[in-house]
């Protein structure tokens, strides 16, 4: 084969390379990587709400199976998984708690008030310290913890409804009736 | 019972894509007329049955089947039937059902109005559609069925239908883009079928012309609608955003363009047959990538490809085999493909591959911008936006070099022109325009020269020059047949063909759309203000006064409407109404923007948020000429329709006259 016939084959190749990103781009699913976390305690954390002059940490989140979401409004992912949040704060008894993860506190608060507020409060992490030693690797990503302030899962990616009831609803049950809390629904 | 109907449906209709893309094609290497025969009936087969499938799935929503996953996630019973209907398509499976029946629709529209096409090409190209409808059918079935249900208890109400997706141009914008998208499937397949038969010649360039020319125009008027629709409804006077869907759209149409023209030159010429070819390649290839890449998510962030692996790797496997496989079909098989043709350096094929060329690389840069995001986390795993700065700075340059050539070509002949009468066919059109810059520049607002303000400077000069130079064309043409047959007016009329006129009307667009792409981002006004009832603001010369608030309640939403009173220099006086809407299903509030739409400047006001004392935030825009964008956007759309109508691509030709007209 000449020169001139093996440069017709430079869009295959070329279409070779984008489907080799593409793929990576596929098996690089960081919802695969397991959190070291899972199974320790929640972090300590004091740390600023979302809303002005509120302050909280780690003690008022402990007390009953509940979701922390890390968000922002940077993340598009995070507004398309926004709806699907309000969904499970109305019509399940489980609290949501926001991280807001480097966001401007301005257009965090707009976001909410324009999509609708999930939260029962969301803390204001504008450096992403909390985010470190939570281990978070993007936005959105979801930890599940138990009564006792437990991580027992971590969702990384959006929460859908077919996330929702096919992974995390089982394993809420599951917590909510092993703290004898009323199972919801 | 009817969504499993709709199912079976579909079911059936893989079956017979199936069959289409394997029993034609072995007829035509078999050299049995019965399989190559078929090929119609089971076309014919296949479009029935998606379209029942698809029929079914309509119902569903028009009857709140809220048992089904697709139609609870995405209606809701106090929508209105209108948005019932086409919320069908307002999300991933029910788009991807849209785009299996076009898709099927397109290949029947081939079967029909393919008399002059020898049996056996038309039985190929009718296998390659067949085989591109395998692909889509069994990504459907696998892993985006629509028809899914939620039993045994399914919700009462759905989740309601996105209120940004509740709005006339979600009606009509989807399917025409996908109508250009699935399109060039048309010209992909004849190009495939060119390569498999060897017989990659003229008149396969003919009949490909009239077909990659419709797709275009429905790719046209998509891409407009979207971009009006934006602007309309995103409540902020944008019109172009480069998001990645946009991007999905303009990547196809730039290579459609490209392949436009190539065609033209191998149809007339014989040249560039295996570069015509690639484009042909190209161009599906992209609307394939794009769609596919945006339905799954990919490009806005890798996290949302992952929700759902599975569909992701079927995206990529799928796109692999078409675009691979034709690539290398390609490969193989284009060295059989001789260019005879020889033109000079300063000929119409030179100036038609330099703007091809352009066209390419504009594409590229937005392909590179659009996958920058995705490769820079693949490889280093961090997180980058690529956004309009940088189209700004490598893509409207490229399209300003495309204009001239735009003005040039049509004026140059096949071959070789002499370049004395060329410079005296654009002496005028060019003075004219430098006049019409030079006034623009001494009265507008460009104190500091920006380079921003160079681009818009020449985009002007080269577009008035472009419209200029075409209607000077036109006229003179018609005078020159007038004087050599002193004919009326109207035998000169008649005397061109719609080829020509289609060129005109498509040019004269650009031209129209780039001045009033420069001229809003310019002389734009805009400001975000606070207004109190009875507050006044004089802007652009309009008189803006806030009259206060109303509050309505609609079916599905509730409606907070801002009245507010402009009055003109003139002294006329009326009221516009920007609203802000409360969805409470989806807990979401939209933006209704008031447009006073006019030929020269639009007024658009936004309605933003409540602030302290009765007071909102209210952001007033002046956008000359915006409509202007559209506009040409239409007159592009249109001159294309003209041109498929051409005489030419109706006669019967015999394959083998077709060379060098």
């Amino acid at each position: 084969m000449n020169a001139k016939r093996l440069r017709l084959f430079l869009p295959l190749v070329g279409f070779m390379v984008v489907c080799a990103f593409l793929y990576r781009g596929l098996t690089l699913e960081p919802s695969k990587l397991p959190s070291a976390l899972v199974g320790k305690a929640f972090p300590e954390f004091s740390m600023p709400g979302l809303k002005e002059g509120q302050q909280l940490d780690r003690s008022m989140l402990v007390g009953r199976v509940a979701l922390v979401n890390v968000w922002a409004t940077w993340c598009p992912s995070c507004r398309a998984e926004h709806r699907f949040l309000n969904q499970i704060a109305e019509q399940f008894n489980i609290p949501i708690y926001g991280l807001n993860y480097k966001d401007d506190r301005g257009k965090a608060l707009q976001w909410l008030a324009k999509l609708g507020n999930p939260y029962q409060f969301s803390v204001f992490d504008e450096d992403g310290s909390l985010g470190i030693d939570l281990g978070v690797y993007g936005a959105p990503e979801t930890f599940l913890i138990d009564h006792n302030g437990m991580i027992r899962y971590k969702h990384v990616g959006v929460v859908d409804m077919r996330v929702w009831r096919e992974i995390l609803l089982p394993i809420v049950e599951e917590l909510q009736l092993g703290a004898g809390q009323k199972v919801i629904q | 019972m009817i969504p499993e109907i709709g199912h079976f449906a579909l079911i059936l209709s893989f079956c017979f894509s199936v069959a289409l893309g394997v029993l034609p094609l072995l007829g035509v290497y078999r050299k049995n007329t019965l399989l190559i025969w078929l090929a119609k009936p089971l076309v014919a087969a296949q479009l029935l049955f998606i379209a029942i499938s698809f029929a079914l799935l309509t119902w569903a929503f028009a009857v709140d089947d809220f048992s089904v996953i697709y139609v609870a996630s995405n209606s809701n019973r106090a929508l209105p039937m209108i948005y019932k209907v086409t919320a069908v398509w307002g999300a991933h499976e029910g788009s991807l059902l849209l785009w299996a029946l076009i898709l099927s629709g397109w290949a029947f529209a081939v079967g029909c109005f393919s008399r002059n096409l020898p049996d056996d090409i038309r039985a190929m190209v009718l296998s390659i559609m067949g085989l591109v409808s395998v692909g889509f059918q069994l990504f459907l079935l696998y892993s985006s069925n629509p028809f899914l249900r939620f039993l045994p208890d399914f919700p009462l109400d759905g989740n309601d239908l996105n209120p940004l997706l509740q709005d006339f141009g979600l009606i009509v914008h989807p399917p025409m883009l996908y109508a250009g998208y699935v399109g060039f499937s048309v010209a992909f397949s004849f190009a495939i079928a060119a390569l498999l038969s060897g017989r990659l010649d003229a008149s396969w360039a003919r009949w490909s012309r009239p077909w990659t020319n419709i797709a275009w125009v429905f790719l046209t008027l998509g891409i407009t609608l979207g971009s009006w629709w934006a602007y309309y409804e995103l409540g902020w006077g944008g019109w172009w955003f480069w998001d990645p869907v946009e991007n999905a759209s303009l990547m196809p149409w730039l290579v459609g363009t490209a392949l436009l023209h190539s065609l033209a030159v191998t149809e007339k010429r014989g040249a560039f047959k295996s570069w015509t070819v690639l484009l042909a390649i190209s161009a599906f290839s992209l609307s394939l990538l794009g769609t596919f890449l945006v339905r799954s998510g990919v490009l806005t962030s890798v996290h949302a490809f992952a929700v759902d692996p599975e569909r992701g790797l079927f995206i990529l496997v799928f796109l692999a085999v078409v675009i691979g496989s034709s690539l290398t079909i390609y490969a193989v098989r284009a060295p059989t493909v001789k260019s005879y043709a020889v033109f000079e350096l300063f000929s119409r094929e030179t100036l038609l591959l330099l703007n091809n060329i352009l066209l390419i690389v504009a594409t590229m840069t937005v392909l590179l911008g659009t996958f920058y995001p995705l490769i820079y986390e693949a490889t280093t795993g961090g997180k980058i936006s690529v956004g309009p700065p940088y189209f700004n700075l490598i893509f409207a340059p490229l399209i300003l070099l495309v204009l001239p050539l735009m003005t040039l070509v049509p004026q140059i002949f096949w071959k070789r022109s002499p370049t004395a009468d060329l410079i005296k066919k654009n002496i005028i059109p060019l003075v004219c325009s430098l006049i019409l810059c030079v006034g623009l520049w001494v009265s507008g607002d460009f104190e500091a020269v920006s380079e921003l303000n160079v681009q818009i400077i020449l985009a002007v000069l080269f577009a008035v020059w472009l419209f200029i130079a075409l209607v000077k064309d036109l006229i003179g043409k018609l005078m020159s047949h007038r004087a050599a047959h002193r004919g009326s007016i109207l035998d000169g009329i008649r005397s061109l063909t719609l080829g020509y006129y289609g060129m005109v009307l498509a040019h004269a667009g650009i031209a129209i759309c780039v001045i009033g792409v420069a001229v809003v981002s310019v002389y734009s006004v805009d400001k975000d203000l606070r207004l109190a009832p009875g507050d006044q603001v004089e802007m652009g010369g309009y008189q803006f006064e806030f009259k206060g608030l109303t509050q309505t309640k609609e079916a599905n939403y509730t409606a907070l409407t801002a009245n507010i009173e402009v009055t003109n220099e003139a002294g006329e006086t009326w009221t516009m109404k920007p609203e802000k809407r409360s969805y409470p299903v989806r807990q979401s509030q939209m933006t209704e923007a008031a447009i006073d739409a006019g030929f020269f400047r639009d007024l658009y006001l936004a309605l933003g948020e409540p602030l302290t004392k009765g007071a909102w935030s209210v952001r007033i825009q002046v956008k000359p000429l915006v409509r202007w964008l559209w506009l040409g956007g239409l007159l592009m759309a249109f001159g294309g329709f003209i041109a498929t109508l051409d005489r030419r691509y109706r006669t019967k030709k015999t394959p083998a006259s077709g060379a060098n007209i």
